[in-house]
Parts: C-alpha cells; sequence; structure tokens
C-alpha cells in the first residue's frame, strides 16, 4: 500500500508536469496562430514564428505528450503487473530529470538551437539528455512487468513495450549528426537519405509517440472506466501486429513528388493504405467494447471522451493514407490542410484519451472521485468544438490553397500569383485563433478540475490518517 | 493463438523489435547502399564560408517552417518556380531543407531572381515590397558580425563527410572580415538552385510588334498589372528605386541609354534577367529581372508594354513641357 502511494506521487508529478507544459505549449501555439496574420505579433530573436513554432511542436509532443506516457504508462504497468515499481526513486529521480530536460529544451528552442528536421529540432547534447531519459523509463518498465505477479501481459503491456524499443531505435537513427560546437550539429545523411530517415523518424513518432502509447491507455482506461471487458483479444493481437510492421514502411509519404526514387514513394504508399486495416482493427475493439452497453453514454462522464477520441482515430487514418495518394498529395502538401490533419490527431485522440484517462487516475489516487462531473462536461464540449472549428477551417482553406496554386490558363501561365493565394488564407487564420482560443478554455477547465480533485483528495487524506496502521483492531 | 509470448516479456520485446526493424531496414537503412540516393550534379559547388554561415542563419531561425525548398514536377509548379528539383541538387545538405509547409514561396530557385538589395530589404522590411506579407522582419541581422571561428568550426564538421570543404582559417577570416548575419543570408539565398540552369529564355525576335499598342483597353489592363506584379519593385510610376530596379520611362535601357524596341521589354518581363544576354545589355550588375512567362499571359505581357509605352509618352509631354516652362 505504502509503496504504491509513493509511485502514485510519482505518477501524479507526471501529470502535473504534463499539464504545466502542455499549457505552455498551447498558449504558444495560440501566440504563432496570430503572428500567422499579424506580423507585428513577432518579437525578434527570440519570439518569431520560426522560433516559436518549434516551442509549440516540441513543447507538446515531448512536454505534455512524454509526460503524460511516462506517468500513465507507469500507472498501467504498475496496475498489470500487480505490483509497485521496481525501482520508486529511479521513477521520482526520472520526475524532475524530465523536468529539467524539456525546460532546458524550451530555452533552446528559444535560443536558435534547431537541427532543421521537424520533430527532432532539438541538438545533439539534449539529445543525449532525452536518450539517458528514456533509458531510465525503460529500466523500470522492463523490470516492473519482468517480476510482475500477474503471469499473463494484457494488450496495453504489448503496446508499451513496442513503444519503449521503437522509440529508441527511431530518435537514435535520426538523430546521428556531426557535432560542430555545443549548439549545432550536421545530419550525417546528406540530402535524399537525409529526408528518408527524417520522415522515417516522423512519421513513426507519431506512430510510436502518439499511436502506441495512447492505444495502451485507450484500452486500459476505457474498459475500466466504464466496467466493461475488452470486446476481442484476438482483435488485439491481430491489430498490435500488423499495425506496428506496417508503420515503419511509411515515411515516404510525406515526400512524394519529392527527388527521392519513385519505388520508396510507392512502397511508402502502399503501406500507408494497408495501416488503415490495423488502425480501423482497434477501432472496431473500441466500439464494439462500448457496443456491450451503449447506455453507459448516459450513465458515465468518461464514454464519450473515449468514443469520440477512438472515433477520430479512425477518421485520423482514414483521413492520414488519402493524403497519401499521389491525386491527393498534389492538391494539398505544403498547404494548411496538415495542420489541420495533424490537429484532428492531436487535440482529438490524444487529447481525449490523455485527459479522459487522467480523469480515471487522479481521483482513483486518493480513494475519491472527480471533483466535478459538469466541469468535465464543459471542458469536453469546449475542446470537440474548438478543435472541430480548427481542423474544418484549415481543410478548407488547404483546398483553397492547393487549388489556386495548380489553377492555370488555357495558355499554361498561373491564374494567381502566391500572395493572392496568401491573402485567401487570413478569413481562416482568424477562425483558427477563434479556434484555438475555445480549445485553450476548455483545457483550462480541465486543468481546474484536476487540481481542485487533488485539492479534495488532499483534503481527504488529511482528515483520516493512515486508516489501518492506526485503527485500533474492531473488537 | 500462440499464447506463449504474451507470458514472456522478453521475448515479445525482441518480437517487436524484429518487427520494427523490417521496414526501417528495406525502406530506411537499404536505400543508403543504393546509388541512385547518393546523386551528386557536376554542376554542384560546395558551400563558401559566407554561404554556410548564412545556411546555419536560415537554420536557427527556422525559416524552413514556412518555405519549402523542393519544386515538385507538376507543371503549375514549375510555371511559379521553375526547373522541378533534381536529386544531384542535395549532396551537401545535412539535413536537407525541403520543409513541410508553404506559408510563404518555395525558395529552391530563389538563387538570382532578384537583386542583393531586394534581398536585404525585403529581410528587414517585408511589407515594404509585399504588403500584405505575413513575412516577420529580420533587420536584427543587420550589425550581428560572423564569428570567423565559429564558421570554420562548422566547415570543419562538414568536412569530415566531404573533405572538400576543408577550411583553411586565415581564408575564412579574410572572406568573413566586416560581414555580418544578413550578409550571409543574402549569400546563402542567392546560390540556392545554382547547380541547374534556369529556363533559357528564347531567343528574342525584335522585329515583333506589339499586337496591343495604343490599345486603351491594354492600357488599362496594363496599368493594373504593373500595379500587382510590377511596382514592388519598380515603384508605381516605373520610375524604379536606386539599387533596386531601374526606372522604365527613361532613355537608358539594361544600362545602356538609347530604348529598344517592344519586342525586347516582352523578353525581359517574360524570361526575366536570362534575357539579358540575348539582348547584348549587361543591366545592372547583380540585377535580378524575375522571370514572369510562366505566371503572365501573352497578352497581359503586351498588356505592361502598351501602359509603359503611354507611360513614357506621358513623361516625355510632361518633360518638355517643364523644359518650355523653365525657358519661359
Amino acid at each position: 500500500m505504502n509503496d504504491y502511494r509513493y509511485d502514485n506521487q510519482t505518477v501524479q508529478g507526471f501529470i502535473l508536469s504534463a499539464i504545466f507544459w502542455g499549457v505552455v505549449g498551447i498558449l504558444v501555439g495560440l501566440l504563432i496562430s496570430i503572428q500567422l496574420w499579424a506580423p507585428a505579433a513577432n518579437f525578434a530573436p527570440y519570439f518569431t514564428y520560426g522560433r516559436l513554432r518549434v516551442v509549440h511542436t516540441n513543447g507538446l509532443a515531448f512536454g505534455l505528450g512524454a509526460g503524460v506516457i511516462f506517468g500513465l504508462l507507469l500507472y498501467v504497468v504498475m496496475r498489470l503487473s500487480g505490483r509497485p515499481l521496481v525501482f520508486p526513486r529511479l521513477a521520482r529521480f526520472q520526475l524532475w530529470y524530465f523536468n529539467l530536460v524539456i525546460a532546458a529544451a524550451a530555452l533552446s528552442l528559444f535560443a536558435g538551437w534547431d537541427q532543421s528536421n521537424e520533430y527532432a529540432e532539438l541538438e545533439w547534447p539534449l539529445d543525449v539528455a532525452v536518450v539517458v531519459l528514456w533509458v531510465i523509463f525503460a529500466v523500470n518498465v522492463f523490470a516492473t512487468i519482468i517480476k510482475r505477479k500477474e503471469p499473463q501481459l494484457y494488450v496495453s503491456l504489448w503496446y508499451t513495450i513496442a513503444t519503449v524499443v521503437a522509440i529508441a531505435v527511431l530518435y537514435i537513427v535520426n538523430n546521428l549528426a556531426i557535432p560542430a560546437g555545443l549548439g549545432k550539429s550536421y545530419h550525417l545523411f546528406a540530402g535524399l537519405n537525409s529526408a528518408n530517415v527524417e520522415w522515417w523518424y516522423g512519421h513513426n513518432a507519431v506512430g510510436f509517440l502518439f499511436t502506441t502509447p495512447f492505444l495502451a491507455m485507450f484500452f486500459y482506461f476505457m474498459p475500466k472506466a466504464l466496467g466493461i471487458p475488452l470486446y476481442s483479444h484476438r482483435l488485439s493481437i491481430l491489430a498490435f501486429w500488423s499495425l506496428i510492421f506496417g508503420y515503419l514502411w511509411t515515411g515516404a509519404h510525406h515526400l512524394v513528388y519529392t527527388p527521392i526514387p519513385d519505388w520508396l514513394q510507392t512502397l511508402g504508399i502502399v503501406f500507408t493504405l494497408f495501416l488503415i486495416a490495423p488502425s480501423w482493427g482497434s477501432v472496431i475493439n473500441g466500439y464494439y467494447t462500448v457496443g456491450s452497453d451503449w447506455s453507459k453514454m448516459r450513465t458515465n462522464y468518461l464514454a464519450k471522451f473515449f468514443v469520440l477520441a477512438i472515433t477520430f482515430y479512425g477518421l485520423q487514418t482514414v483521413q492520414g493514407p488519402t493524403q497519401a495518394l499521389r491525386v491527393v498529395s498534389q492538391l494539398i502538401h505544403g498547404t494548411d490542410w496538415v495542420p489541420g490533419h495533424v490537429h484532428m490527431g492531436t487535440m482529438g485522440w490524444v487529447t481525449l484519451t490523455a485527459t479522459a484517462s487522467i480523469y480515471y487516475v487522479i481521483p482513483r489516487i486518493y480513494g475519491t472521485t472527480i471533483y466535478s462531473e459538469k466541469v468535465a462536461n464543459i471542458h469536453f464540449w469546449l475542446v470537440l468544438v474548438g478543435q472541430l472549428l480548427f481542423s474544418v477551417t484549415m481543410w478548407i482553406t488547404g483546398i483553397q490553397q492547393g487549388a489556386m496554386w495548380k489553377a492555370t490558363n488555357p495558355d499554361g501561365t498561373l491564374k494567381y500569383t502566391f500572395v493572392e493565394s496568401l491573402v485567401k488564407n487570413y478569413p481562416y487564420w482568424h477562425t483558427r485563433t477563434l479556434a484555438g482560443l475555445i480549445f485553450t478554455a476548455g483545457m483550462l477547465f480541465f486543468v481546474y478540475n484536476v487540481l481542485m480533485t487533488i485539492r479534495k483528495g488532499r483534503a481527504l487524506q488529511a482528515s483520516a490518517p493512515a486508516p489501518r496502521a492506526s485503527s485500533p483492531a474492531p473488537a | 493463438m500462440a499464447g506463449a509470448i504474451y507470458r514472456k516479456p522478453i521475448t515479445l520485446a525482441v518480437m517487436a523489435t524484429v518487427t520494427i526493424l523490417v521496414g526501417s531496414v528495406v525502406t530506411m537503412a537499404y536505400p543508403m547502399l543504393r546509388a541512385d540516393m547518393h546523386p551528386k550534379l557536376a554542376t554542384l559547388k560546395p558551400y563558401t564560408a559566407l554561404q554556410l554561415a548564412g545556411r546555419d542563419v536560415y537554420q536557427r531561425e527556422g525559416c524552413m517552417n514556412c518555405h519549402t525548398q523542393v519544386v515538385r514536377p507538376l507543371p503549375s509548379e514549375v510555371a511559379r518556380y521553375g526547373a522541378y528539383s533534381q536529386a544531384g541538387e542535395f549532396a551537401y545538405e545535412h539535413p536537407f531543407l525541403w520543409g513541410s509547409k508553404r506559408t510563404g514561396p518555395d525558395l529552391a530557385r530563389e538563387g538570382g531572381l532578384r537583386p542583393d538589395a531586394w534581398q536585404y530589404d525585403h529581410l528587414a522590411n517585408p511589407q515594404k515590397y509585399v504588403p500584405r506579407s505575413n513575412m516577420p522582419s529580420y533587420a536584427f541581422l543587420k550589425g550581428r558580425l560572423l564569428d570567423a571561428d565559429q564558421v570554420t568550426s562548422h566547415l570543419a564538421a562538414l568536412a569530415v563527410l566531404h573533405p572538400e570543404l576543408k577550411p583553411d582559417p586565415a581564408q575564412v577570416k579574410a572572406e568573413l572580415a566586416g560581414k555580418d548575419e544578413a550578409d550571409a543570408m543574402v549569400a546563402y539565398l542567392q546560390q540556392l538552385g545554382h547547380a541547374v540552369p534556369r529556363r533559357q529564355a528564347l531567343a528574342a525576335d525584335l522585329t515583333v510588334e506589339n499586337p496591343l499598342a495604343h490599345d486603351v483597353a491594354a492600357v488599362v489592363k496594363g496599368q493594373k498589372l504593373f500595379a500587382d506584379n510590377c511596382a514592388v519593385c519598380h515603384g508605381d510610376e516605373a520610375k524604379g528605386q536606386e539599387g533596386i530596379a531601374p526606372s522604365l520611362i527613361d532613355d537608358v535601357f539594361l544600362e545602356v541609354k538609347g530604348d529598344m524596341p517592344d519586342a525586347a521589354y516582352f523578353a525581359m518581363i517574360s524570361g526575366g534577367s536570362d534575357a539579358k544576354a540575348g539582348l547584348g545589355r549587361p543591366g545592372l550588375k547583380d540585377g535580378g529581372m524575375t522571370a514572369f512567362g510562366g505566371q503572365l499571359s501573352k497578352q497581359d505581357i503586351w498588356s505592361i508594354i502598351a501602359w509603359l509605352r503611354n507611360q513614357k509618352a506621358h513623361e516625355a509631354a510632361e518633360g518638355d513641357d517643364h523644359d518650355a516652362q523653365e525657358h519661359r
């Protein structure tokens, strides 16, 4: 009991840290959304769009994303292993070290230490620090699973294991570089290989940072929160192996129509289409689980979070493969369609899964209930409306941009100048900022609800100190 | 269903790793062994110290978050930017800077497209040339002097992979003396796409006459087209801007006194700086006239020339008036 209590505090520490970095990342996101239509909102040299965009993406991927992954997956590993962590103090050290690394990473990006590889912008000293961080996490995950009390490994543990090994391989290979001073390095690979390695990494960072760990959470917390057993373990097995097999082939769909060889592009596109199958395997599993008792949508406030999360995962994993097709890529590549796509995944699937899981975990740490289901519902609707407005707006303007770039007169000359296509974005970019504000408001309701639940739990603990040890044996 | 491995975490981890590595080896590692992933055009030149310093600034400022550097082989894209990107252009790119988002235009063919002075001025104040641009000001690059030792160490790092880049510290020092980050940035931008010859301008047939000369509707249309496409450099009244672009209504054409026929104007607007050679005149030393042949139809270009001629006649008449008044 006491060991769990210590580890649970570590879990809560990761959750609170993730929330902190999440709020920072979202606020930076709001600022850069304004910079897109108001260039005067750039404050050179530290707060220009070019530097802040990477603070936004890294802050949310590694600050919020990895923070949530560390906290919630450690929690899941403990529950599914039927024991506390093998190295509790190491996990506590990891918590402090994680925050230190993320803070240093943010500062380095403000300072312009930027490797220019998307989602791998951190310079080599920080890469080394991140690898150490990941190894510490892996030690606790593997040690606890090996020394588990429960013989069978549940599906969430497979996804956790795959996440740990895949991120290690991807991160190390793509960050191989020749250092040229403390804050500067050059990618080990040149030109075409640099592009190919980067997008092998970039796409799978999405796969193994935003997909597999969140599937691990989804398949643990969704049945737990709703009190419904998972629909099919056989389907989980099929989806798991085909997903982790297929994902690694698909990076080149980011490089359609670039000078990398056609066969690589085609292979990437084909495997991207293949990925619909395992992705929808998880979607079907999720739907059929809730489907055994749809009344949960009325009676359990978390049901809608999980159902919408897996719905967005399903939409995301059809939209992505569609974008990979050459004929679609022609139109939307490089336009605002793409941020629209990404944000459906991050603001929809990832955020809904993470926040619902946190709503499940935090009260359980204190043996209490959520502070307010009403606030959670407000949070849900604001986040949903904000995300939909964001994505739909970006899809519309993205198609418009792509069409204007491609429009030609009968004699082959262009119909529009570049600036004409840019100017058409402004109304949509204004709307996107509005959508961001709505989403941010929703997230602030979430933060408030979590903090108040912790406060409630602490008050409870203080009023009933160590119940079993101190109470006299009943007569 | 082979249930045993779901009780053995180590076996599961090993199998997951192998599963992950299959696609990684085929699509990421194996291509590195192929010659078609290491092409290099004979015309591709390594970076000079100043250009590399500029590329470092480009990376530091995150320019690739808004600008791509890869032209796709699509007709509309080739019309807008120029020749599509070739595999052999990127041998010195560590990392590649193709980007994934075109908030601003592609820069793969930016080199030589505009004069240096335009690039400096535009970096410091983009809205001066493109009033509705959303690009931030990079005025702060001016005056930030380059550190020759740092650039030398950067070149030395790249020389591990490309021996031809091995720097001579004294030479680097001399090359960078007094240069700031704005100089480096402009030097970098002006070499982009250098390995691929730009579209060859067709030899101008100077006997062709403007089919729209003195056509009132064309003159009106030409004025609007000029305002949209040309005025940012040549000024609203086509009188030019010092160091950026010449006046189009004086009697100097491409820096030589004496006008040329309408067909010469057509060749310059359509083909840009590349047409200079065919016209036998030098033009501004670092001049970079954008080729509008891909963006403006023939009708549009002749309309602009019709307006220019009208403007020129107007100016000449006013000039005579002034002279007459002064002599009165």
